[in-house]
């Protein structure tokens, strides 16, 4: 089986400015979005309290409202959560409430109403906690950029460690632009999930890049434009099945890995799906645009029989 | 020719065994045990504890099907959970005769039914988290600034006691914060009072403040002091919550320090929630005050006014009672409690056991007193409630005090293990709360199995039949990932979380990346019109650098997710990074031995089976 046969090399780099006019106005759009509508962030980084119930029937979640209504908590929200037989109840932090024994006043309460409820999971944080887990969450995502950006200009060179940095950032940018406009809920494991979008859109980079730098080293005459299209061209095959493998895991968990894991994968699915685009169309452009050359990449070679082998894609 | 250096087979092959054998404990089903531990340090668990053991379980005519004794206890296994039920009982009817006072933990667990030799070798079953088999995660905040003021009490009741010891005259001494301020009429009885509590006191530095008439003396507590007490609360806050929660028994309790202030508790398998928040949150400490029988002080009470430097409390019974705000005696000064009766009124009753200095400060307390009435004060959860304020008849000595009010006897017991399980250095505040309920765990393994199951199933498919066999080898080696992985899991008991779970779906998912390149790239040599032979060793060369490249970018976000994270993210990287590690592994040289397998022996190779490799017309 073979999907792809390109028998020519694709002018990507031709069309450079409309890749990244297309990328431009999404990353601006879900830059509104998020500043227009905000993330919904969960406890995690919120704080305050969630419990998850279950009922051995359908749950009531009129009546649920009605019960913890009464007990006067601020504003909560009941959903349905994964089955019609299980509620997510939501409470705010409050002031002067003790929160730690907040989950078992509702629990009381609701179970005074129906005895057939049974507390599934309890989720507090504390507003310091939430506070430290969104700082460390940034601290994380920061600590990222800098190191993926000093590895790549070790390995490579900076334009395209600042490329491949400016394009995988916009990926991120986008999934947040997701969560803001649909309103999902932000939570630790979706955190986990940008950050490790993160790290695989820059594998796809670093693909791009090594495929770059080995053109270079072989098609000596050839201007920079081509060789890009080149290499993006090349590893087109490769791309493609490598993401539509990893989405296939990640659709997977998101079919069968229940509620809890619902936004981790959905927010992985998207920045697969993105990051294919911006490796491969957004940071090779970056990279032309920033003027990279021969020099940068290709140490002057000793006489060796190495570079003889001369081979350009037909 | 593509011949593997025999040692990168042998290298492979004990990969392989290892793999096998680190991973083989998590096939075996866990089946219902009792655990028998002890949280003092006098008593022993040894093979004697084990025969003890097993002669009770043999008295009681209780079938098991296995008992081990190891570091961290006596373990016995049961065929089914019944049994287990009446195994605890009659082990803990055996071991504490005496309920009030456990020598033992006797505790309800679930333990993997692997043969015994898996064990020896350190080959255990993967250590799940809570949200996988249930449980409770607390997170527990100190408050620092209460451990500082208590400290400031203590020195204002040793300063007042040495000052008067030493005949000084002040004319009076309050508490300013974390310091304890004492004023002078006149210069030479301050100057006497520093000389004095400097010796005595090496942790606090003096200031002299003048202002008017008066001249005052600040003490507040040396910096590396301060250090000092807050480590120290963290710490008697631990040992504590450690007693604490050894009353529940619970069989795998994880109680750590985190960060400066904070402690994690962890009950894994918890069911009553509720009951283990009550006894972990309680912050109850007892302290001996003294009540003001002033009738004009009462008086004045009563009217809404309380006096300064009172209190106007409640007894149990919902009587007010006007105490002294100065604490007397407090309960870091108690050596045991134990629930009791009173012998001449037969009513329920407290007997506690005072150490060395609480017995003198006690002893002094009802000399000077008699007559009096003293109140005994529990603060719970910023509560003060006075359990009996009974009148003094006679000095008390030898640090034995009876405590009896009208309690009933839960009330006593509960009274009681406060009491021993120790007064909180300061007080705790839960900051975050996980909890999880069995059922929910067993449901997020099953999730958790279940995506990684057919994913796996679906990309094996895909990958055999696009890369035909050398996509066989890709999926071989992506087992071989999967195996060493979850081998690597066991051997480092990580904990495993359901995002944990989520990164090997993951994991799986980027790792055959590895294959692709490695597959594409052969193709790409052989549509050159490179040999076979040469295509293999050009493509795994050439694949190499981008495949390490890419992994290694891919490595410092699990890093920093590890770094950073907490709780359930932390679960992720850990498997993350370590599967990053395992799928470099397999899909290079795992992959690579196995073509060297099959193609490697042919002189004469005209084709290779990866798909139709499709060569452009020239």
């Amino acid at each position: 089986m073979e999907f792809f046969r390109i028998t020519r090399v694709i002018p990507f780099m031709k069309y450079a400015l409309v890749f990244n006019v297309i990328s431009l106005v999404t990353f601006l759009l879900a830059v509104l979005f998020l500043a227009t509508r905000g993330l919904n962030l969960g406890v995690d980084f919120r704080g305050g309290t969630l419990i998850e119930i279950a009922y051995s029937r359908p749950a009531d979640l009129g009546h649920v409202r009605a019960v913890i209504d009464k007990m006067n908590l601020g504003e909560f929200a009941v959903q349905s959560f994964g089955s019609a037989n299980s509620a997510l109840i939501r409470l705010p932090l409050k002031e002067g409430v003790s929160t730690a024994q907040l989950s078992e006043r509702v629990m009381t309460a609701l179970k005074a109403d129906d005895s057939g409820v049974t507390q599934q999971r309890v989720e507090f944080v504390g507003p310091q906690v939430g506070k430290e887990l969104y700082e460390n969450g940034a601290l994380a995502l920061l600590l990222v950029c800098i190191g993926i950006v000093a590895y790549l200009a070790l390995r490579f060179e900076w334009r395209f460690a600042v490329s491949a940095i400016a394009a995988n950032l916009h990926d991120v940018v986008i999934i947040l632009g997701f969560f803001a406009l649909f309103q999902w809920e932000f939570s630790l494991p979706v955190l986990a999930a940008v950050l490790a979008v993160l790290g695989y859109s820059v594998n796809e980079s670093v693909v791009i890049a090594d495929r770059i730098r080995e053109n270079f080293r072989k098609m000596r005459k050839t201007p920079v434009p081509e060789i890009i299209n080149s290499a993006i061209t090349s590893t087109l095959s490769r791309t493609i099945i490598t993401h539509g493998c990893t989405l296939l895991m990640v659709l997977s968990i998101l079919f069968f890995g229940g509620e809890t894991l619902h936004y981790f994968a959905l927010a992985l699915a998207i920045g697969i799906c993105f990051g294919i685009y911006s490796s491969a169309l957004v940071m090779a452009a970056l990279v032309m645009w920033l003027g990279v050359s021969r020099e940068d990449l290709v140490r002057p070679e000793k006489k060796t029989g190495a570079g003889s082998a001369e081979k350009i894609l037909p | 020719m593509n011949r593997y250096p025999l040692w990168k087979y042998v290298v492979i092959g004990v990969a392989l065994v290892i793999g096998v054998v680190y991973t083989l404990p998590n096939f075996f089903p866990e089946v219902p045990a009792v655990q028998v531990s002890t949280s003092k340090s006098s008593i022993k668990i040894d093979s004697s504890t084990l025969q003890t053991v097993e002669d009770a379980l043999k008295a009681g005519n209780i079938p098991y099907t296995g008992a081990t004794v190891d570091a961290t206890g006596v373990k016995v296994r049961f065929a089914d959970p019944d049994t287990q039920l009446k195994a605890k009982d009659v082990l803990q009817a055996k071991l504490n005769p005496d309920p009030n006072n456990t020598n033992y933990i006797v505790a309800l667990n679930l333990i993997s039914s692997s043969p015994n030799w898996l064990a020896k070798i350190g080959a255990l079953p993967m250590y799940l988290g809570l949200d996988l088999r249930g449980g409770v995660h607390f997170l527990l905040q100190v408050d620092m600034q209460a451990a500082l003021d208590k400290a400031a009490d203590r020195y204002l009741t040793d300063i007042r006691s040495l000052l008067r010891e030493k005949k000084v005259l002040y004319a009076g001494i309050a508490r300013e914060g974390h310091s304890v301020a004492v004023r002078f009429r006149d210069a030479t009885e301050r100057d006497r009072a520093n000389v004095e509590i400097s010796n005595a006191f090496p942790d606090l530095q003096l200031r002299e403040v003048d202002a008017g008439s008066e001249t005052r003396l600040v003490a507040s507590l040396k910096p590396e002091a301060q250090k000092r007490i807050q480590d120290g609360a963290v710490q008697q806050n631990i040992t504590i919550l450690r007693n604490r929660v050894n009353e529940l028994g619970v069989a795998e309790p994880i109680v750590q320090q985190q960060g400066a202030d904070r402690v994690v508790v962890q009950l894994p398998g918890v069911q009553d929630t509720a009951r283990a928040k009550d006894i972990l949150g309680r912050t109850a400490t007892l302290e001996i005050r003294m009540v003001d029988d002033d009738p004009t002080a009462q008086q004045q009470a009563v009217s809404g006014q309380v006096p300064l430097g009172d209190d106007l409390l409640v007894e149990r019974t919902g009587q007010p009672v006007l105490v002294k705000r100065q604490v007397v005696l407090t309960g870091d000064r108690i050596n045991d409690a134990q629930p009791g009766f009173d012998q001449r009124t037969n009513e329920p009753a407290v007997h506690v056991n005072l150490d060395g200095t609480g017995a003198r400060i006690f002893k002094e307390i009802t000399r000077d007193n008699v007559g009096k009435r003293m109140a005994i004060v529990l603060v719970e959860k910023g509560k003060a409630e006075v359990i009996t304020a009974p009148v003094i008849r006679e000095e008390i000595g030898g640090g034995r005090v009876q405590i009896s009010g009208r309690m009933s006897t839960r009330e006593a017991n509960d009274v009681a293990l406060l009491m021993r399980a120790g007064a909180l250095a300061a007080p705790m505040e839960i900051v975050e709360e996980r909890t999880v309920g069995p059922s929910l765990g067993k449901e997020n393994i099953d999730k958790g199995f279940n995506s990684v199951l057919y994913g796996f199933i679906v990309l094996t498919i895909f990958i055999c039949a696009y890369y035909e066999l050398m996509g066989v080898i890709s999926a071989i080696s992506l087992v071989v990932n999967l195996l060493l992985l979850i081998a690597l899991l066991s051997m480092l008991q990580a904990t495993l979380t359901l995002p944990g779970i989520a990164a090997v779906a993951l994991t799986l998912g980027m790792a055959i990346d590895a294959n692709v390149l490695i597959n594409e790239r052969i193709r790409e040599e052989l549509r050159w019109g490179d040999t076979p032979h040469a295509a293999i060793q050009a493509g795994y060369e050439r694949a190499w650098n981008t495949i390490l490249d890419s992994n290694v970018t891919t490595l410092i976000a699990g890093l920093a997710l590890l770094i950073f994270g907490t709780g359930p993210v932390r679960g992720f990287a850990v498997v993350h990074c370590l599967g990053i590690i395992t799928s470099m592994f397999s899909a290079v040289f795992v992959s690579r031995g196995l073509v060297s397998i099959v193609y490697g022996g042919r002189k004469k190779l005209d084709h290779i089976s990866i798909g139709q490799a499709w060569k452009p017309a020239t």
